[in-house]
């Protein structure tokens, strides 16, 4: 599974480092669908995250969506540049992660590449 | 099921993100993105499409004596071609719309309202009105369009010669380019511009014409988003939010709209009796996180206030709020905190507008 990214069907994504660590952002599809974000509120380092559980809020200027843990581990550490630059997750979704995610112990059901495609086309 | 407005094709060939609001599906913004729609606004020229707005004509000999009973603000010696921005309160002081009245004669004035509460204002000024007069709703039959920002003059004038010189004012029968519109110089943005209406049939090909003779200024289509970090930035009230029916406009700081001194109007005594325990403030937002409507606002622990609206603005580039605090927590400079969704945000009083235009 290393360096493969895999999706949650709430359109995060999850990029594995080690069998117990991996790192959690948003995909291109939802930063396309929020607009212009302008605030991310990130847990903190040492925080327990849970599979299917929210972890996060990404604010566009109009709404606040929830940002839902592929994983259930500790936050080992957070992206603190998106802390003052929340629109870089718009400029590149994929480059712009929330959070690095350690001890996992659990997962939620995950897509591939090809298969949040799929799930995005079928959803249209 | 949502109403389109004259233009409702246009928004979606031009890829506008449709969105039920009051009763129309409207664009919440194009391709482009809020952001950019804003800053076209306060640095070029945004064209948004505001037929949603309601129209209601009051004519008759007694018009002007009604609209003075009806509406707090105070009309006696308005002049044809002018327009004065008005609450509407029930007898309790509460505030039933806010709203633009265009005096287009002594006996003939249009009434811009705000679509989500058309049909509630007709229904009252109807049951309200006495003597000879009449009350018309024309909403449907219009299209209007709002063209704002700096270069909003120049991109008009290719297109007709006759434009409203005066801030709140308005010219008749314009020709625009072979469309007869209203033309009136107002807006909800904070910038200068102009709102424009013509018979809803005209609709579309007023809308390409501003769009094409706005281009080399920069104008670009705006939705609702925009619309909205705008008019928050220029500190203006939105009904349903630092207006209603259980806000005074004393206590949304409409002080300058609320004649007292009228012999009588409908609203009077309930808004002297209600008083004003809270009143509508800015909070600038200086931790991190955005309060938008209803967060509690404390002061040394206790709750002393509650955020109406909210937003990251973008001219500004921080967050930015408005809230009805309690009397004694409205000094400017008064820090806060902001419960936002259980993160207690410090924030701090200050002066409305956030933004006001460099003439």
């Amino acid at each position: 599974m290393k360096g493969e990214r895999f999706y949650l069907k709430s359109h995060e994504w999850i990029e594995f480092i080690d069998e117990k660590t991996a790192r959690v952002g948003i995909s291109d599809f939802a930063q396309q669908e929020l607009g212009d974000i302008v605030f991310v509120n990130l847990p903190e380092v040492g925080d327990e995250v849970v599979a299917g559980e929210g972890f996060a809020e990404v604010e566009s200027v109009k709404s606040i969506s929830e940002v839902y843990s592929p994983v259930t581990g500790v936050v080992r550490s957070v992206n603190e540049k998106l802390q003052d630059s929340p629109e870089l997750v718009n400029e590149d979704a994929y480059d712009a992660w929330f959070v690095e995610i350690g001890d996992i112990s659990a997962k939620e059901e995950l897509l591939n590449e090809e298969e949040y495609n799929e799930f995005l086309e079928s959803e249209n | 099921m949502e109403k389109k407005t004259p233009i409702y094709e246009r928004h979606v060939e031009l890829k506008g993100r449709m969105v039920p609001f009051a009763g129309y599906l409207l664009p919440v913004q194009y391709e482009t993105g809020v952001i950019t729609e804003h800053n076209a606004v306060r640095n070029k020229a945004g064209l948004f499409d505001v037929s949603h707005m309601g129209q209601i004509v009051i004519q008759g000999p007694d018009a002007l004596e009604n609209i003075n009973m009806l509406l707090t603000n105070d009309f006696t010696n308005m002049s044809d071609g002018r327009a004065k921005y008005s609450p509407m309160c029930n007898p309790e002081g509460g505030t039933i719309d806010d709203l633009i009245v265009f005096r287009q004669s002594k006996d003939k004035y249009l009434l811009g309202v705000n679509a989500a509460n058309r049909d509630k204002d007709f229904e009252w000024i109807k049951s309200n009105v006495k003597g000879n007069v009449e009350v018309l709703d024309i909403s449907d039959d219009i299209a209007q369009v709002a063209l704002q920002g700096p270069n909003s003059y120049d991109i008009l004038r290719k297109l007709t010669n006759n434009i409203p010189e005066k801030y709140y004012s308005f010219l008749e029968d314009v020709d625009v380019n072979g469309i007869i519109c209203f033309v009136s110089k107002t807006g909800y943005t904070g910038e200068l511009g102009y709102e424009i209406s013509c018979d809803k049939t005209d609709g579309v090909k007023l809308w390409n014409m501003l769009l094409d003779a706005g281009e080399e200024f920069g104008l670009i289509p705006c939705g609702l988003g925009a619309r909205d970090t705008l008019r928050l930035e220029a500190g203006m009230p939105l009904y349903g939010h630092e207006l209603s029916e259980e806000i005074s406009p004393l206590e949304a700081s409409l002080n300058f709209t609320v004649k007292m001194e009228k012999e009588d109007f409908i609203g009077k005594e309930g808004i002297r009796k209600r008083g004003t325990s809270r009143r509508r403030v800015g909070l600038k937002i200086t931790g991190r996180g955005i309060a938008r409507e209803d967060c509690d606002v404390f002061v040394d622990g206790q709750k002393v206030g509650l955020t109406t609206s909210g937003t990251h603005s973008p001219t500004l580039g921080y967050p930015i709020a408005m809230a009805l605090m309690d009397k004694d927590y409205t000094d400017i400079g008064i820090e806060v905190v902001v419960n936002v969704r259980g993160r207690e945000i410090p924030a701090v009083i200050c002066d409305l507008p956030f933004y006001t235009r460099v003439k």
